[in-house]
């Protein structure tokens, strides 16, 4: 222990020097990189009410506009039938979501609650699949949706794309976190297995289905592959391949207005739902969700 | 190293927008005397543990002084204040070693200080020594019991050779076999190195049994310093006399009257020198004698034999709690004839008289 | 105990039958494709078994475009991604002003079609007739020449690429990152603080080690996303993408599959496997490795 002559006050007086500048930094680059992630958004919407005159004559580009138009909007709608492609992804995407959010229930409760022979193996097995790839399997389900003339409806784009073995497996987990007495307690009360599913299990863990059907929606709302290999018929195109056949071959000529309007319009759907129920998604991402 | 505390007051801005500050640390004056071993003691709440932060450094205070010996450190960063501090889970790193999370400390040190391989392996095993570990070098923190955790903890504290030494709840994370082991050890570790250290808990024999002084704090405010023996047998106010002693003193509503002590109607002590006025009276458990002129009645109600000792349960309508418990020497016992009253003396030392009101502390001779 | 075994089936045949005829059959089918030789989508016949259609496949110059494409993209966008993120991962948790503003701002991408936001990265880079586009307007403000990424040289294409790939990856590394650092117990800083340790030598020593794991889980689910790299390429370079050479091997497959040069199943799950063979390989060395240096 020995006492070491210090000048106290410059020491703290350094420290605090320190502590500032590093935030100053911190702020900074987390603010350069906010700047690189909203551009792009910025960008499509300046773009997106710019009139087309306007667009083509900026051999420099501007940063603002002071005549916002928003005629960009009604050519993506009616020039291209842009409204016909967000009714097809409604659909697609309501129904796909609610038969998973079905099969997905029944199986995990069975999983989680039922006693049967083989259930472990079972189990293993489907877990197992999670590690499928699905580039690996979408071959065969191209062969075999052409093979039952299902390409081109809304069962061919709907039945593969329903079933997620990593939502079982998370909802099963949660599932198995209810404590057994509740279900015990119900029995001796006389309720039904599928009673007890649907009146103690389900609101239980709300949470989790909210979290499941939320990063469902955005997955669907943002499949591309699929759709692109089942239909070549632009009466059953989702946003995605109708973004891409814009891109292409809409509007005629290169209208990047419009097209930006298009992108804005599919969007915004997506990032609404963001806001609202941005704890769920993040949390929900968090456990295990990935791109793709 | 000594250590005075001089005004020292932290306040945390309230968590709802409108309410007022939260004062965990209402001015404090206090000086810790060089090598001794002192109990922070308080109900969870009372601002010990932001003491023991204010004086590691990890927060800052909003007013007042903090002294090491003569220099100020109250503005200063933990690291450049030379304290060991022993955290509650002990906060010991996972994916090292035994020997480098002793050594991990002295890995800092810089410049004149700074120290060859081989000099901290020899710190650190002295270290281990020190506490009686240097067995378990080479393992991982989650290969030890929770014992041997606490050791390393403090050995890794110690190392650096602090000048001041704090544990937060050293012992609330051990079983009850461990807890007494374990503070016989840091007061022996404690009595060889002779650095002061503070320490802070919410158990009262803990805080007891070991230490040269002890705090007691309640609500941010320091109610009673004193040797832990003279803070029992003298406590300031009721709250210091509830919260010190097992089982815990027994509480009574009374009044003086004529310099008599009634408790009911009965006129249970003389206290010469009080004036008439309502109290509340403390009794600690072994404060009454079984008499069978005794003049205070009780209602019986159940008899606990503890080998030497036995507890009598009895009733009181002006208790505060449900049951008096009086703890006598088991040859008393004959004298506990009826069945359904039981009358006590009580010894003068042991009875405490507090203001109704303001709770302080109304003394006789 | 029968009744009950029936009962929990029928709960489960919804998840089977879809599983059934959707994956596991799929994933047998993809290995008999792969060794079926000549076959013919149209009248569903082939005339050989055996290994041509791997031969074929390992041949076809787009295929090695496409396994050059993507190793470069993987080598290159793995360790950036992962990098910048956790640099923004650690800066995030030592603010409070402003975090959750922040958090959110730099999920958005996650949330957003891959298609539609490529779209304006093409924009952005694009060079044309009547304007150089954003990108290089800032090259030319800093004095360089004007490029063009999106159908100039392949460097540049694969610049935007790599770019655009970042971009979208960053939202998840992001937040798993974020979380694993709230994580750490405080009281290690605080330890470490006492001791007087740097701030580098806490990261290095305390840090670093603590969300190990978490930067080998985002390693790995790294490496396997950038191998299968192709909606982000259609996105910026249109679906013809053996045209721009920009192709994929996730692309290659698909373009086997369908499309103008469509109609081999065969070599479409030749190259699958082949590519699964590649992503479980690397995934295997990454576990291994990780196994040596997460310490739990």
């Amino acid at each position: 222990m020995k006492k070491i002559p210090v000048d106290y006050e410059k020491i703290e007086r350094s420290a605090r020097m320190r502590m500032r500048t590093g935030k100053a930094v911190i702020y900074t680059l987390l603010s350069i990189w906010a700047l690189i992630v909203l551009f792009p958004f910025y960008w499509m919407i300046l773009t997106s009410v710019k009139t087309y005159s306007a667009y083509t004559s900026e051999y420099i580009p501007t940063f603002f506009t002071l005549a916002p138009t928003f005629q960009n909007y009604v050519d993506a709608f009616t020039s291209v039938p842009l409204a016909d492609y967000f009714l097809n992804t409604v659909i697609f995407t309501v129904v796909t979501t609610a038969v998973m959010l079905i099969v997905t229930v029944l199986a995990a409760f069975a999983f989680s609650r039922l006693n049967f022979r083989g259930k472990d193996l079972l189990f293993a097995a489907f877990l197992a699949l999670m590690m499928i790839p699905n580039e690996l399997v979408i071959i065969t389900n191209f062969v075999t949706i052409t093979n039952l003339d299902l390409r081109n409806t809304f069962m061919g784009l709907i039945l593969p794309s329903v079933t997620s073995v990593f939502y079982i497996y998370l909802l099963k987990e949660n599932f198995s976190q209810i404590p057994d007495q509740l279900y015990y307690a119900a029995k001796v009360d006389g309720t039904s297995d599928f009673k007890y599913l649907r009146r103690v299990m389900i609101p239980i863990c709300r949470p989790t289905l909210v979290t499941i059907t939320i990063l469902k929606v955005i997955e669907c709302w943002n499949s591309y592959v699929w759709p692109r290999l089942i239909t070549d018929n632009e009466a059953y195109f989702l946003v995605s391949n109708g973004i891409q056949t814009i891109r292409e071959s809409g509007f005629g000529r290169e209208n990047i207005p419009a097209m930006m309007a298009a992108v804005v319009a599919i969007s915004v759907p997506l990032i609404v739902l963001f806001l609202i129920f941005r704890k769920q998604i993040m949390a929900g991402v968090a456990r295990g969700g990935s791109k793709g | 190293m000594k250590v005075v505390l001089q005004n020292l007051t932290k306040r945390f801005p309230s968590r709802s927008k409108n309410g007022s500050d939260v004062i965990a640390v209402n001015d404090f004056t206090f000086e810790i005397p060089d090598g001794k071993l002192i109990g922070l003691l308080g109900p969870s709440g009372c601002g010990k543990s932001t003491t023991l932060n204010l004086l590691s450094g990890l927060q800052k205070p909003t007013s007042g002084k903090i002294f090491f010996g003569d220099d100020d450190v109250t503005n200063l960063s933990p690291e450049h204040r030379g304290v060991g501090l022993v955290f509650q889970n002990y906060a010991l790193y996972p994916h090292m070693t035994v020997r480098q999370n002793i050594m991990f400390p002295l890995e800092n040190l810089k410049g004149a200080d700074k120290l060859t391989k081989q000099q901290m392996n020899e710190r650190a095993v002295e270290a281990a020594k020190l506490v009686q570990i240097d067995g378990l070098m080479e393992r991982k923190p989650k290969e030890l019991s929770g014992g041997q955790q606490q050791r390393v903890a403090i050995a890794r504290a110690l190392v650096k050779m602090p000048r001041v030494l704090l544990l937060d709840e050293p012992l609330s994370n051990l079983d009850a076999r461990l807890r007494l082991q374990t503070r016989e050890e840091i007061r022996r570790i404690q009595r060889e190195t002779k650095i002061t250290t503070i320490f802070v808990t919410h158990d009262q024999e803990e805080a007891m049994s070991i230490s040269d002084l002890i705090i007691v704090m309640k609500d941010g405010v320091i109610q009673q310093i004193g040797k832990p023996q003279d803070v029992y047998d003298n406590p300031i106010n009721l709250f210091v006399a509830k919260f010190l002693g097992t089982p815990p003193i027994n509480v009574f509503e009374g009044h003086v009257k004529g310099e008599k002590l009634f408790i009911g109607d009965e006129a249970v002590l003389n206290v010469p020198g009080v004036s008439d006025c309502d109290v509340n009276v403390a009794i600690r458990p072994e404060g009454f004698s079984l008499r069978n002129d005794g003049p205070f009645t009780c209602k019986f109600a159940n008899l606990e034999v503890m080998g030497r000792d036995i507890s009598v349960i009895a009733q009181h309508t002006a208790c505060e709690a449900e049951n008096i418990r009086a703890i006598i020497s088991s040859e008393n016992r004959a004298d506990l004839t009826s069945e359904d009253t039981v009358r006590f003396a009580l010894k003068r030392d042991k009875v405490f008289l507090f203001d109704r009101v303001s709770g302080n502390r109304i003394s006789f001779n | 105990m029968e009744k009950r075994s029936l009962k929990a089936w029928l709960y489960l045949l919804p998840a089977i039958l879809f599983l059934g005829a959707f994956m596991v059959y799929p994933l047998i089918d993809v290995f008999i494709y792969s060794f079926e030789e000549g076959y013919n989508s149209a009248a569903q016949t082939f005339f050989g078994v055996g290994s041509y259609n791997y031969s074929y496949v390992l041949r076809d110059p787009y295929f090695l475009q496409a396994l050059k494409n993507t190793f470069i993209l993987v080598i290159i966008t793995v360790p950036l991604s992962t990098g910048i993120a956790l640099m923004i991962s650690l800066g995030l948790n030592s603010i409070k002003p402003l975090k959750n503003l922040y958090q959110t701002v730099y999920f958005l991408p996650y949330v957003t079609n891959t298609l539609a936001v490529g779209l304006v990265f093409m924009i952005l880079f694009k060079k044309t007739p009547y304007s150089d586009g954003m990108i290089n307007l800032l090259i030319n403000w800093f004095g360089g020449e004007s490029v063009d990424f999106i159908d100039g040289p392949y460097w540049a294409k694969m610049f935007t690429l790599c770019v655009y790939t970042v971009w979208v990856v960053m939202p998840f590394k992001v937040l798993i990152l974020t979380s694993a650092l709230a994580s750490v117990n405080q009281e290690y800083y605080s330890a470490a603080q006492i001791d007087g340790t740097s701030r580098f030598r806490i990261f290095r020593r305390i840090t670093l080690p603590m969300i190990s794991p978490t930067m080998f889980y985002l390693i790995i689910t790294g490496f396997i996303g950038a191998f299968k790299a192709y909606s982000d390429a259609v996105a910026l370079f249109g679906t013809d993408l053996n045209a721009a050479g920009m192709n994929t091997l996730v692309g290659y497959i698909y373009d086997m599959l369908y499309g103008n040069s469509g109609g081999y199943p065969s070599y479409a799950s030749a190259a699958a496997i082949i590519l699964f063979a590649i992503v479980l390989t690397i995934t295997c060395i990454n576990l291994m490795v990780s196994k040596k240096h997460v310490h739990y």
